[in-house]
């Protein structure tokens, strides 16, 4: 392998004599440095159709069935007289769901992040396979293209929620969403999967494989350990998602019965017979719960260098930090039935999935004290992506608290698919993951465009999202545990839940407010790509690798030898040196210890 | 017209921020040219993070004093609910101990240590015994609640049919519910979707030779007698839906193809649960901003005035009314329970063409 790299450094050397196009460089590119960036970019334009459209159904839920000319401009047929219909408001969660998790959240974070860094932070030239790569982001730009269209279909996208239980998602006639919208839905996810799994691979074998001399395992930023144990996680549960949906497709479609059984639908009683809708939901779960850590794990992977680079300060507990992953990632895959505490299943199975659930605690909470004790007696340069960092931190703790009331079997009774839910896992692993993703790229913007974002208004960016997001999900919480239900059109239809209305306009307002400002994000990354100022090498005096290679992208990374490594990469304010960083490619000097980790 | 006003609003709001994005860009030419985090930037970001868990604290505080009534912790109606309650308020209590203090933590440290030119941080890197200590108390913690959830759901799901269970079936359809009682010989009849028979107004599917099935009972509205445990047999006929009785702190899926389970015993009738001062503070409130909300609800063609009942709703996205399928669930004595079966029809009377 590191002979192959080898020639790759000896050709750029000799001049650019392949020359690029416009369609090789830009569009059919294989540089993993390029391929972030069209992540990036999809994954953002994807963003913004997905907070839309949260905004949308909140303004429904604030003011149930008012008219809007939002609506009325937006959503056509779906809103006659502007008033949202009960069909499109379900369309929407569903979609919105959909597109977070998977097209922002899985495909737009790790897609952008793995991509950037993975090279850049263990020393390679590029990823072991560039041409999967390249169909891997393929795959997901078509998916993503499928995803769209399947909004505009006659009788409307899928609407069964993101979690697409059959018989709802299956059967045409149980709602209009299930019939051509949900085709396209499964076929987008399908490709989705397909694109998931190859950039996964991709990131793994490059793990494995390309790491430059001296960077052994122990020495890998936390962000690279995130990275690829993400992306075994996705190896591991992808597929049973992909076998779940080519099921469905075929009880859907070619009549078998793998999710059905015993249907009376619309006056006439259906030949399914023999199957069950909860091995769906095992299925979906077995991906389901570890996609939550798929979204997060990279997030915290790119919290824990930022807080360190900006506190100066080395990851405190780099082991226990490693550890904790890799515990995650583990207990992530035997969790998956706490989604299904009330589905039917043996109340049995119920209190071994409490027990795992409850033991993933243990590894989260001993992540958050390693941030909290990281930031103490440092020296915090205030950059945003370090407040989007600590915001993490603390969203995840508040998000996190209440999985201990949700993840015990006796209590889920109460609360399962209520309000306290959304209030949970949009802190939790949405707000978290988002700030992870703000985080990386005000942080590795100049590493991706050569320029700096605007730091003032990255101030003003995370502030009002701050605040925002609190004042969304904090009194969710509230009106969850008043007992009011998710996917309700309307809340108006009978009094019982009349007192959480107010509380509701209240959320929407912070939701609109904090939809609006994401535009202050969009015109600092846009107008930064082309007028924002120049980089230098290393703008955040940080000690890894990717900080070592030329701002001017270059094919191959670095224009000479790849550096080697001789320490770990959080030697920042060691005692014995002047300066308060040390890179990984700086050798020990006589008599340096390298930290016994 | 209201339509039109908020597009304006929202197109003003947008130019503001424009605007905004200006001020702040040539504001930052004037101050400081560093694109990085300078001292000024650390102080101010420093402060505005006490100011933030200022504003944690305080929409803690504000949700709590405008929706702290917490309806899933207080006033349950079943016998396994006080149980519940407990090991919720446990759990809530040790939550917010937890929050208030990690987030002081992290704000205040944030606060505290904000960079400054020339100070150095601490180089510290690790501490096995901090690491055992923060490993070790969450497991005691989680240990305990686990146990005590665990004595919890198996007290709650594993219900014994006796002679004096009363067993009902909940039966789920888009977009509404019925109950069927046993009858007379308190067993409930077979039935299965593809014996159902429209023309014969056979809405369950009830297998008609069967004789159990004949004394059984179709209501729309649930109908329970004080302090007799009551075991519900769920079953759907189209997709899946959840019943949710959250006064009783019950819910469970009714899966099309299976029938599952759920027992608890009422213990609080309807008419003694109106007269609970929390609940009639509650309805009070409810009826406070019902009638600001006057012309809409009577425009909706709704009663204006809430009167407290238990409701059974459906918790699991089930289609388009997904939000308007519940029933009445009335608990009540087994005196008045006894005279309201027996206005009934029995299944074998209720079928039509015979």
């Amino acid at each position: 392998m590191s002979a192959h790299a080898d020639t790759h450094a000896h050709d750029d050397d000799h001049g650019h004599h392949h020359k690029e196009t416009f369609v090789t460089k830009y569009i059919f590119s294989q540089d993993h440095k390029m391929i972030a960036k069209q992540y990036l970019i999809t994954g953002t334009i994807m963003g913004v159709i997905g907070v839309l459209m949260s905004i949308m159904f909140r303004m429904q839920i604030a003011w149930p069935e008012q008219p809007n000319v939002l609506f009325e401009a937006l959503l056509g047929k779906w809103a006659p007289g502007g008033v949202m219909d009960a069909d499109i408001y379900l369309a929407l969660v569903t979609i919105h769901g959909t597109i977070m998790v998977f097209f922002v959240l899985t495909a737009g974070l790790s897609g952008t992040f793995s991509n950037l860094l993975i090279p850049l932070q263990i020393g390679a030239r590029d990823m072991a396979s560039g041409f999967l790569n390249m169909v891997s982001y393929w795959l997901f730009f078509l998916s993503s293209v499928i995803m769209i269209i399947s909004l505009f279909v006659e009788a409307g996208p899928a609407a069964a929620g993101w979690t697409i239980y059959p018989p709802l998602s299956a059967l045409p006639m149980a709602q209009g969403g299930s019939g051509m919208g949900m085709t396209l839905w499964l076929v987008s996810m399908a490709i989705f999967i397909a694109s998931s799994l190859l950039g996964s691979l991709n990131y793994v074998v490059t793990v494995i494989n390309l790491r430059t001399k001296g960077m052994s395992m122990t020495r890998l930023p936390l962000t690279i350990w995130a990275f690829f144990v993400t992306a075994i996680i996705g190896i591991v549960s992808f597929p049973v998602l992909l076998s779940a949906a080519l099921l469905l497709i075929m009880d859907r479609s070619f009549g078998t019965s793998f999710f059905l059984s015993d249907i009376f639908i619309q006056g006439e009683v259906l030949h399914y017979q023999g199957g069950s809708p909860v091995l769906f939901e095992h299925l979906f779960w077995f991906l389901g719960h570890p996609e939550v850590y798929i979204v997060l794990l990279p997030a915290l992977g790119i919290t824990s260098e930022i807080i360190a680079t900006n506190s100066r300060k080395p990851i405190f507990g780099y082991r226990a930090m490693v550890m904790s992953i890799l515990a995650i990632a583990f207990l992530s895959t035997i969790v998956w039935g706490h989604h299904m505490f009330i589905s039917g299943m043996n109340p049995f199975l119920g209190s071994v999935f409490t027990f795992t659930t409850l033991l993933i605690a243990i590894p989260s909470a001993v992540k958050a004290f390693n941030y909290i004790t990281t930031l103490w007696k440092g020296n915090l340069q205030m950059n945003p992506a370090m407040l989007f960092s600590i915001g993490l931190v603390s969203t995840f703790i508040t998000g996190g608290l209440t999985g201990i009331i949700l993840g015990d079997s006796a209590l889920d009774i109460n609360v399962h698919d209520t309000y306290f839910v959304v209030a949970h896992f949009h802190l939790v692993m949405g707000i978290s993951a988002l700030y992870g993703m703000f985080a990386g790229i005000y942080h590795w913007f100049p590493r991706m465009f050569g320029r700096m974002l605007n730091k003032n208004l990255g101030y003003l960016h995370f502030w009002v999202t701050a605040i925002c997001a609190y004042g969304v999900f904090f009194p969710m919480h509230f009106i969850g545990m008043a007992g009011l239900p998710r996917r309700y059109y309307t809340n108006s239809n009978f009094p019982l839940f009349d007192d959480t209305a107010n509380a509701n306009v209240v959320i929407t307002m912070f939701a609109i407010i904090g939809g609006i400002f994401q535009l202050v994000y969009l015109w600092n990354f846009f107008y930064s790509i082309f007028f924002g100022k120049k980089a230098e090498k290393n703008p955040w005096r940080s000690t890894t690798l990717e900080w070592t290679a030329p701002v001017e992208h270059i094919h191959g990374n670095w224009p000479g030898e790849i550096p080697h490594v001789h320490r770990w990469a959080y030697d920042y304010s060691k005692p014995g040196h002047e300066d308060d960083f040390v890179p990984q490619d700086v050798p020990l000097y006589d008599g340096e210890e390298e930290l016994q980790h | 017209m209201t339509a039109f006003l908020t597009l304006i609003i929202v197109l003003f709001i947008a130019i503001a921020i424009w605007q905004m994005v200006k001020i702040f860009d040539l504001a930052q030419v004037g101050s400081s040219n560093s694109v990085v985090a300078t001292d000024k930037d650390n102080k101010i970001n420093g402060y505005l993070m006490m100011g933030f868990l200022v504003f944690i604290y305080a929409i803690t505080i504000a949700s709590f004093w405008y929706l702290g009534d917490l309806p899933l912790t207080s006033n349950s109606a079943s016998e396994h609910g006080p149980e519940v309650d407990n090991l919720m308020v446990i759990s809530m209590t040790l939550i917010f101990i937890v929050q208030t203090i990690t987030q002081f933590l992290l704000h205040y440290f944030a606060f505290k240590y904000k960079g400054e030119k020339g100070r150095k941080a601490l180089f510290y890197a690790d501490n096995n015994t901090l690491e055992a200590i923060w490993t070790f108390i969450p497991v005691v913690v989680l240990a305990g609640l686990i146990i005590y959830g665990l004595f919890t759901w198996t007290s709650i799901m594993n219900v014994e049919e006796t002679e004096e269970t009363l067993v009902v079936e909940l039966y789920a359809q888009q977009f509404n519910w019925k109950a069927r009682y046993a009858g007379e010989d308190n067993t409930l009849g077979m039935a299965n979707v593809r014996l159902i028979d429209i023309d014969r107004a056979n809405i369950l599917g009830l297998d008609e030779s069967d004789p159990n099935a004949q004394d059984d009972v179709i209501t729309t509205e649930l109908h329970l007698p004080v302090g007799k445990p009551v075991l519900f047999k769920m079953r759907s006929q189209d997709v899946l839906h959840s019943a949710y009785m959250p006064h009783f702190r019950a819910q469970m899926n009714c899966v099309p193809g299976m029938i599952t389970q759920f027992g608890f015993t009422p213990t609080v009738t309807t008419k003694e649960m109106r007269l609970n001062p929390d609940i009639q503070e509650k309805v009070a409130n409810i009826n406070a901003l019902r009638l600001e909300k006057k012309d809409e609800i009577e425009a909706r063609g709704q009663d204006l005035m809430y009167e407290f009942d238990y409701l059974l709703l459906c918790n699991k996205i089930c289609g388009k009314s997904h939000y308007n399928m519940q029933m009445k669930i009335i608990v009540e004595t087994q005196e008045e329970y006894d005279a309201w079966m027996k206005e009934q029809k029995i299944f074998k009377n209720s079928l039509t063409n015979n």
